[in-house]
């Protein structure tokens, strides 16, 4: 599944971005995320988690600094690679599944990298395997539940076979079972991935490292079993620790 | 939570719902195109018609008194015809007390026949829709090079129908459930004029939701490559036995069109 081991990297260096109505979401921010490596990003509502996601795949290009994808810079002309290594599952479900069934909803970006139609069914089988949504693809979208919504919205990224995950938010709603069973499919995964979550208990559970994030900067990075022990770190910024 | 707003798709088995879409469509639109071609007065003809209707209801399985039912949204648009009545000249057939006009007879049949086929139309429609799915019609639509744009916003539109719907839902239930009476009083959630300013409050924030989700769609959509450019999958081909499951219903009908023009 891995191709270009060594590239599936992020980096993001001095990154400064505001919305057009002046608001500063975020303030040099620099992370590197190593190939392979599980990263969650913790803050609490509006510390620029989703912002920064964003400029992942070029949807906000930033105001200063400098982003890189796989060793590639986001740009207009690298836009359709980078699109095609990154999977990025935004955090309402009702935005990412744009489709009436749900086979066009994760054949959509398949398609869209203009793969042949062999290829297109054969990837939305597995992606939906993957998440083990297998009986679903006739399915319509509006129509599911909220954690089976998660699951394919997963798919509809696993199907473009990207290098690297960004997930926003994908335990939040969900019952305790689909919780459970969604973070033993993010275990799964091998993909590189940047997930942010207010569930600590999931971040505690499934990422060795962790960054924190308030007000726009990053306000720690490191092992997320020594931040989570630093409970006054965790309260500074409105989180808690999830043995609480 | 979500709202089931109703399907008018009947699911089903019969040789009618697994018929190439594509061919489905052609039909339906023939069909109603010599409904429409058809003489004026020609009863027999219309009897004919309708025989055959019925057969296609039956065949498809579905219960004839439901399409019945809903053909009879095509009643409110046929009396735009209702002028008919009295502006076509011919031998006058009563005179209608105190406005003093008179309905002639050519006139009620063109005002019978023009109900007669906008029913008709109405109940071929209804076949269409109850055996076919939404998302197949919008593939079909496509493969007969219906233009994309149009196709997907169609396809949007039933999409993000439910959730607005559900939006609207949950909005309403919020107002209700502040919308207390005080001690003593016997109405709920204010006077009319109160209400009124709630409910335009209520359309805005939909539109301002509904305007959001939009730019979210988008983004999702450019995040797996979009390019302003939509996608689909081509058709498989088409197989001569639907073909000419197809053609059976379309002559028929070309049939009794044909012998009403020449009787
Ligand atoms: N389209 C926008 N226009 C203007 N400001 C915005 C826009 N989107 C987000 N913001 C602001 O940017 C800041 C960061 O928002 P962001 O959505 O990145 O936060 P978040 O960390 O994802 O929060 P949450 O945990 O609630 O999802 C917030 O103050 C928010 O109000
Ligand atoms: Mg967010």
């Amino acid at each position: 599944m891995l191709k270009n081991v060594s590239h599936h990297t992020i980096d993001v260096t001095g990154l400064n971005f505001s919305y057009p109505d002046g608001h500063q979401a975020l303030q040099s921010v620099s992370l590197y995320v190593s190939p392979g490596e599980k990263v969650a990003l913790v803050g609490p509502n509006g510390a620029g988690k989703s912002t920064l996601m964003l400029h992942l795949n070029g949807i906000l290009r930033p105001s200063a600094g400098l982003v890189r994808v796989g060793g590639l810079q986001v740009t207009e002309h690298n836009l359709g690679k980078i699109r095609a290594w990154v999977g990025l599952v935004f955090q309402d479900p009702d935005d990412q599944l744009f489709s009436p069934t749900v086979f066009d909803d994760v054949a959509f970006g398949p398609l869209h990298m203009r793969l042949g139609a062999e290829e297109v069914r054969q990837r939305v089988r597995s992606a939906l395997a993957a998440v083990h949504m297998s009986e679903y693809p006739e399915r319509l979208s509006h129509h599911l539940s909220m954690g089976e919504k998660k699951r394919i919205a997963i798919a509809t990224v696993l199907a473009m076979d990207p290098l690297i995950l960004v997930l926003d938010e994908p335990t939040a709603g969900l019952d305790p079972r689909s919780r459970r069973s969604l973070i033993r499919l993010l275990a799964e995964l091998p993909q590189t991935m940047l997930v942010a979550s207010h569930d600590m208990h999931l971040v505690a559970e499934l990422f060795h490292r962790m960054v924190i994030m308030d007000k726009g900067q990053i306000v720690a990075d490191g092992v997320t079993e020594s931040i989570m022990d630093d409970t006054d770190l965790l309260e500074a910024h409105g989180l808690e620790s999830p043995c609480h | 939570m979500h709202v089931n707003l109703v399907d008018q798709y009947v699911r089903g088995t019969s040789t009618i719902h697994r018929l190439d879409t594509r061919v489905k469509v052609t039909a339906t639109l023939l069909l109603i195109l010599s409904v429409s071609l058809m003489p004026a007065g020609k009863w027999v003809a219309f009897a004919f018609l309708w025989a055959i209707t019925l057969v296609l209801t039956a065949a498809a399985g579905i219960p004839i008194g439901s399409v019945l039912r809903r053909s009879l949204i095509a009643l409110p648009f046929a009396l735009a015809a209702l002028t008919l009545l009295v502006t076509v000249p011919g031998p006058p057939l009563l005179e209608l007390p105190r406005v003093g006009w008179t309905v002639s007879e050519p006139g009620l049949v063109r005002f019978a026949s023009i109900l007669l086929k906008s029913w008709l139309s109405v109940q071929i429609a209804i076949i269409l829709a109850a055996t076919t799915h939404l998302t197949d019609l919008l593939w079909a639509l496509n493969s007969l090079h219906v233009p994309r744009l149009l196709i997907a916003i169609i396809s949007f539109m039933y999409r993000y129908l439910f959730v607005l719907a559900g939006e609207g839902f949950r909005m309403a239930r919020a107002r209700q459930a502040r919308s207390a009476a005080p001690a003593g009083s016997q109405s709920t959630g204010g006077n009319l004029a109160w209400r009124a300013r709630v409910t335009g409050w209520m359309v805005g924030q939909l539109f301002l939701r509904s305007y959001e989700r939009s730019e979210r769609v988008y983004q999702a959509m450019a995040a797996r490559g979009y390019r302003g450019q939509i996608r689909r999958l081509d058709p498989p081909p088409l197989s001569p036995r639907d073909l000419m499951l197809g053609a059976l219903p379309v002559t028929a009908y070309a049939v009794i069109l044909a012998a009403a023009n020449w009787c």
